[in-house]
Parts: C-alpha cells; structure tokens; sequence
C-alpha cells in the first residue's frame, strides 16, 4: 500500500474548512499550521482572478526530512505516510531546512517539529483524513497509490491524458505523493507570486520571526 | 516568472498564514565558526610540528590541544543550546540515523574532542614536568601519569589529522542535505569548510605565535594569504555566477546584491579576505608581524561575518 493525496484545484474555493479541520483534529496550537490553503490574486483590476492552493506535507517518497533527521523521528510508516515521532525529536529543525515544501513547524507547545501525518491515527482506524472529510466540494482525494481500482488512481489516470496532474518542485527529486490538478505556476511555485507589504487580506503578519521555543 | 514582468499576470499572496524566516541563527554561524578553529588549529598545528618543530614544538604542543579544546567545546555547546529539546541530545547517539550528515557529524566531533582532551592533558602535563617544583600539588599529580607520553601524543597526532579534516567538512554536508536550500551545494561547502579551517588556524598562530621567527610568520602568511584568496574567489563565483544555476539561486542572491545582506555581505568579504591578502602581501614585503597579526585577527573575526550572511540569506526565501 502506498497511500497518496490529491486535490484538484479546479474545484477547491478556498473555504478553510480543510485548514480548520486539521488544526481541530490535530490539536494544532497557534502561530502553527499542518495545512493552509494560500491565496493568491492573479491580474489587473478589472481583470483579476483569485486561486487557492491547499498546502501540506507532501510526504515524498525520498524524503529530505527523513535523510536529514539525525534521531529517525521522522520515518516512513509501512503505507507510505512519513511519520513523525515527537518524543524521539530532538528539536535541531533540520528538517525544517531540508524540507523544499516549508511543510514542517516547530511545535511551540512541545518544542519538537511536527507536520501533516495524514492523520495516521485516523487512516490507523479506516477513517479518511479529516481534511478530506471537511471539504465540501470533495476537492481532496485519498487513497491507495498502488491500487488502480482506488478513486485516487483513477483520477490521476484520467487527468494525465490531458497533461493535468502536477507535483511542487519535481526538479528537487524528492517523488511527492501529493498530486494537484488544475494548478499552474501561481500555485505550485512560490516564487511565481510575491509576498508585499500591504496587500494581505486579515492577516498583516507575514514571517515568524521566532521559531518554536527560542 | 512571467507572473512578476507582465503586469497582465501581476500575481500577489493576499492571504497566507506567517512563514518562519530564519529557522538556523546565530547559534549555528557561531557552531560553524568555532569548528573551523578547532579543527583548524590542528591542522595547521601539525605542519608546523613538522615542519618548525624545533623552534615552535613546545609551544604548540601545549596551545594546539588546548585552543582546539576549547573552541570545540564552544562549538559542541552552542550546536547543543541551539536545540529545541537539549536535553535530549543523547538520542543521537541512541537512536543514530546514519544517512543524517548531523549524526555522522556528532559522533565524529564527539570522538575528535575526546582526542583532543587527552592530547591537551598530555601538552600540560610535559608543561608541568618541565616546571614541577613551581606547580601546585593537583598539576603534580598530572606530571605523575606517566602514560601521558609523548610517544601517545604523536601518534594521537596522526588521529586527530585525520578526524579534524572530516569533523571540519561535515557541516557541508548538512547543508547540501538541507535540500530546500538551494544555494548551498555540497562540493562548494566542502572546499569553503576546509580552507575556512586554514584560514583560521594559520589566524590563530600568527596571533599567539608574535615571538616565533619570520619564516615560521611566513609560512603562515602564505597558508593564510591563499586560503583567503580561494575562499574570496568561490565567494566571487557564486556572486557573480551563482544565478545561472537555478531560479532560486538568484532570488536568493539578491538578498546580496540589492537587499538587506548586502553591506553585511561585503563588510565580511572586505574583512576576511581582502584586507588580509593585502596586509599578507605588504608584510612578506616589509617582514612585519605586527601587520600579520592584525591580518589573523580580521580574518577571524570577518570570517564569522561572511558565514553569518551565506547561512541566513537563503533563509529569506518562502518556500511553499
């Protein structure tokens, strides 16, 4: 088994409720996120367009976090997930530069990293995550990547006929199991869009100038 | 991108959550720092055993252990500091992962100052023999450990060689491991790892070594003048050349060229390296040590700047 996430682009509406769900599940504190789904403003006045990306772990099949981890805190688990282990974690955020995806956070509360597991506890108990749960247009799909019946591999075999089924920073080697659909630059490369001043919507805070504990 | 130069595709984030920025501080520069002494002065410690060993072999016998030992332990202690659970360092060696460049690292380091310690306690136990009945009784009890020998020293010599050029390089490939960072490449880092351990260790000699003749100074220099020079030129490369290599590359390096690194970024180049290659150059001229003493000590301490400034800039860059 080798599970893998998807999420087409073309139907999220960036409603949060993926963002909400995970940090209700995981009991994510503040200031720390496992998923957040990123806006982004494309265009001219009055032509203009609004994209959202829901961004996670990817959980790589060749995982610089998992190479970097000095303790094995971070480890694969038999169906693929890269798991973490918080009471083997030492806290040195290697894998915080390692990770390509920005995907992994210092846990402020206990002082060790911590990510999207994919809710393995939950996935444990033949639940769906609870992101994919909480979506109302059934944006996210997960499943078996090794099994071609599964809902998942259907629709990256039906969507790469037509060219459509992307990873984030392939270049970096890492083999991501988290697949979109319908994205293009503005939602797979961060630098294709900037980050200015003044421009954000409810949230005038743009960088953490203080990682976890320190 | 496309996206930034033409206004038709003017893409902005308008709403995201708060992105860490520097994850690895000042800790770290100050961990890399005082590694490149510690091994340094072993390095350069032992050719000049080799090859000024009468004239300057009691000295450095004692100061090498001793000035290793203790810039080991600064750097043994802020990697530890730097940490967001410390207490939990012995999970390195409990739980090893050995494809981690930090474990390897850590259990090398670890062996190399036990190295050290036992060469230091047998520096200052030929210091105390030599001395013996000026000493107090506890340096008395040193001088009675006679396998504490010199024999013992020099072939611990030969080990510490050999574990201080790993020890020395390992950070490198940390950083080529830490993936998302795309400026630093491991073959780059290797090289700028060892020549900053020269660059240091000749540093330090030619400031505690101000009564040793002028052409143990200039062997020194020379050690000194180059390692400079090649680091400037890698330095210079991927400055000028660096953008070349990736899109991101270049993103990063603007933090050098037109942002806020950049007077930080030059003061360390100017610091280190060129006003050390010059002071070189007019002292092999004029033999004055004095010149080279003041080129050991901006090389040090402009050494920290320049590795302060590599560490933090491709940091500045949002991954997701």
């Amino acid at each position: 088994m080798k599970l893998g996430f998807l999420v087409d682009l073309n139907l999220c509406m960036g409603c949060k409720g993926c963002e909400v769900a995970c940090k209700v599940e995981n009991q994510v504190p503040l200031h720390s996120w496992r998923l957040r789904v990123k806006y982004v403003d494309v265009g001219v006045y009055p032509e203009t367009k609004r994209t959202y990306t829901p961004l996670r772990c990817n959980h790589c099949e060749d995982a610089p976090c998992e190479r970097i981890c000095p303790v094995s805190a971070l480890h694969y688990l038999e169906n693929g997930i890269v798991n973490i282990d918080k009471e083997r974690c030492i806290g040195c955020a290697g894998c915080m530069m390692a990770c390509p995806y920005g995907a992994i956070y210092m846990d402020p509360v206990t002082n060790t990293a911590d990510k999207c597991t994919f809710c393995a506890h939950r996935v444990a108990s033949s639940m769906m995550p609870a992101c994919v749960v909480a979506c109302p247009v059934e944006a996210n799909i997960f499943g078996d990547l090794d099994d071609p019946a599964s809902q998942i591999s259907q629709y990256i075999m039906r969507h790469q006929k037509e060219g459509g089924v992307q990873v984030r920073k392939p270049e970096k080697n890492t083999h991501p199991k988290h697949f979109y659909v319908g994205g293009g630059q503005v939602h797979l490369n961060p630098l294709a869009s900037k980050r200015e001043e003044g421009y954000n919507l409810f949230n005038k805070i743009t960088h953490l100038d203080h990682i976890g504990g320190h | 991108m496309v996206e930034h130069t033409v206004a038709a595709t003017n893409a902005i984030v308008t709403l995201d959550v708060p992105i860490p920025q520097v994850i690895w501080g000042w800790m770290i520069t100050l961990n890399m720092w005082a590694k490149s002494i510690g091994t340094g002065v072993v390095l350069v410690g032992a050719y000049l055993l080799a090859r000024h060993g009468r004239e300057v072999g009691e000295s450095v016998k004692v100061s090498m252990p001793l000035i290793s030992f203790i810039f080991l332990n600064i750097f043994l202690l802020f990697t530890l500091l730097d940490l967001h659970q410390p207490l939990r360092m012995w999970h390195i060696f409990a739980y090893p992962n050995w494809t981690s460049a930090i474990t390897v690292g850590a259990w090398l380091a670890t062996l190399f100052t036990a190295v050290i310690f036992i060469m230091m306690l047998i520096g200052l136990r030929s210091f105390v023999v030599a001395r013996k009945e000026k000493m107090p009784r506890f340096c008395r009890k040193l001088a009675e450990m006679e396998f504490l020998s010199d024999s013992l020293y020099n072939k611990l010599l030969k080990v510490a060689v050999v574990l201080a050029l790993p020890v020395t390089m390992y950070t490198a490939t940390i950083m080529g491991e830490a993936t998302a960072r795309e400026l630093w490449q491991t073959p780059t880092e290797l090289v700028q790892m060892l020549l900053a351990a020269i660059l240091t260790g000749s540093a330090v000699y030619l400031i505690i070594g101000q009564k040793w003749s002028y052409e143990v100074k200039r062997d020194l220099a020379i050690m000194l003048g180059v390692s400079a020079f090649l680091s400037f030129v890698i330095y210079m490369g991927e400055y000028y050349f660096g953008a070349m290599k990736a899109e991101e590359v270049a993103a990063i390096l603007t933090a050098v060229k037109e942002g806020p690194y950049s007077a930080m970024f030059w003061a360390g180049q100017w610091i280190a390296f060129i006003i050390p290659m010059a002071l070189v150059y007019l002292s092999l001229k004029s033999r004055s040590g004095s010149l080279l003493f003041l080129a050991g000590v901006l090389a040090i301490v402009g050494l920290y700047i320049t590795k302060h400034v590599w560490l933090i800039i491709p940091q500045l860059l949002p991954l997701s």
